[in-house]
């Protein structure tokens, strides 16, 4: 199930990642507060080229408008992260998934834990046995905060930026300190999971790409302890 | 590699028959309330179609958001589009004394109005937000009548199911559905901010659909169709959106 979940959150997050992309070039300026357009003062711009002739920017020509398609991908990739998500938020409840594996075990609840794990990091020493096998107090944390914070916030971001949501619940702008805010936070949270990303992919590969893969999608593998199969 | 426990095969079964059963469920469900959009097909077909019917069980009876008048946009932006016609032009030398709108489809007392009787009909100010696809936004007051009671005006019939609209280039158009063209929000628009409604903010005459995103608020509207069948329209998909690869509903 977090094998499965995980791959299908992985397919709707690229999808997303990209048709947002091709979305901020229509208007790659970010406001502050509920309204915000090329005659306003913005809070900062992403010097890229624009898509659109009516966006002041460095450059002397306009991009190609990809924002049709990339709309109605965005929204149906974006269900389905929702729905998968809904899935594993559910799982991980039921099963105990998210406490015996995601939140921080509570003897690591110091800076100590976090300082330690860092050094050990820093000077390359290698996991020990049990730990193989379990996440340590860093990844806890960062998963944790992937799933448990930025994931939701980005869901909220989005929502605050419909007109017909925001009809029916004003508060989930109005807390965000407005619509431009929400949009604002929305792509400085997908800056966030995108790093998250990176991270992540780099720590895959350079604990042994190959076998990492092989227990991220079937579960476990050979050449190391390494076991993701649930019940274990 | 393990071996598929007979268990698990009968489990998955289950769950695989469960979830066939529900999905088609849902759809019929779906199409009996009127929850399927109709650019509901193709690929990206499940998203929209989630989207839509999600809004209408959810946002069905809840007005757009208002702002207070301090928060108007000091210069609000235009987006002008392409340069209206000389007919257009001409028209609007001459004060759009000829501007007429034009009532039909399933309605039975099909209705031409000029702006001045439009302005005798009851007149309704909104402070609402205009939000662009592109991601910027402003707000301003909007002065009109409601789309509804001029609807009433033509007296519907109890069949239409949707309210088709054309700008004064009729290659521009759109729709909305009833829960929309009733909302007392949807204004056919003849002033801003106190003063008429400028032509490049879509002056004489512009349906602002605040529950929706800007493209669905045509500017110059010159034309009204009452429709029980969308699909009679185009190519179909509700409006010329779709056609040009956006979204019908725009509420997202």
């Amino acid at each position: 199930m977090v094998r499965a979940t995980h791959w299908l959150t992985f397919i709707a997050f690229i999808a997303l990642l990209v048709t947002g992309g091709e979305i901020v070039i229509s208007h790659p300026r970010f406001y502050w507060g509920e309204v915000g357009n090329v005659n306003t003062k913005p809070l900062f711009v992403i010097s890229i080229p624009s898509s659109r002739d009516t966006v002041p920017t460095k450059y002397n020509y306009v991009m190609p408008n990809q924002n049709g398609w990339s709309r109605y991908l965005h929204f149906e990739a974006a269900w389905a992260a929702v729905l998968t998500g809904l899935v594993y938020g559910i799982y991980g409840v039921v099963s105990g998934h998210f406490r015996k594996n995601l939140l921080p075990e509570r003897r690591d609840w110091a800076w100590r834990a976090y300082r330690d794990r860092i050094a050990q990091y820093l000077r390359r020493i290698p996991p020990g046995g049990a730990e193989e096998n379990s996440y340590n107090v860093l990844q806890r944390t960062a998963y944790a905060v992937v799933i448990f914070v930025l994931f939701p916030l980005i869901i909220w971001t989005g929502l605050a930026m419909s007109p017909s949501f925001t009809a029916a619940f004003p508060w989930t702008a109005a807390l965000l300190g407005g619509r431009q805010s929400a949009r604002t936070i929305h792509l400085i949270d997908s800056g966030l999971l995108l790093l998250f990303l990176l991270v992540h992919v780099t720590t895959v590969a350079v604990s042994g790409f190959r076998s990492r893969m092989r227990a991220m999608i079937m579960g476990y593998s050979r050449d190391s302890t390494c076991d993701f199969r649930e019940g274990r | 590699m393990n071996k598929i426990s007979r268990r698990e095969l009968i489990y998955g079964g289950v769950a695989a028959t469960a979830g066939a059963a529900g999905l088609a469920t849902a759809e019929r469900m779906a199409k009996r309330y009127g929850l399927i959009p109709p650019d509901g097909s193709g690929i990206y077909g499940p998203g929209e179609t989630l989207t839509y019917a999600c809004q209408r069980i959810l946002t069905t009876c809840t007005p757009a958001r208002e702002f207070p008048r301090s928060m108007i946009s000091k210069n609000p932006f235009a987006n002008e589009i392409a340069p209206p016609t000389d007919e257009f032009k001409r028209m609007q030398a001459a004060g759009f004394k000829e501007w007429r709108l034009v009532v039909d489809g399933t309605v039975a007392r099909p209705l031409v109005l000029s702006l001045s009787d439009l302005k005798t009909m009851p007149m309704r100010s909104q402070i609402t937000e205009v939000a662009c696809e592109e991601g910027w936004s402003y707000i301003a007051e909007w002065i009109g009548t409601p789309l509804s009671s001029v609807l009433r005006e033509a007296v519907l019939l109890p069949a239409t199911r949707y309210i088709v609209y054309y700008a004064v280039e009729k290659s521009l158009w759109g729709s909305i559905d009833m829960t929309d063209a009733m909302d007392p929000h949807t204004l056919l628009t003849m002033g801003m901010n106190d003063g008429d409604l400028p032509v490049p903010f879509g002056g004489p005459l512009r349906l602002r659909v605040p529950r929706q995103l800007g493209y669905k608020s045509l500017k110059f509207v010159t034309h009204i169709t009452a429709t029980d069948n969308i699909k009679k329209f185009g190519k179909g998909l509700g409006s010329v959106d779709p056609e040009y690869g956006y979204s019908w509903y725009a509420g997202i």
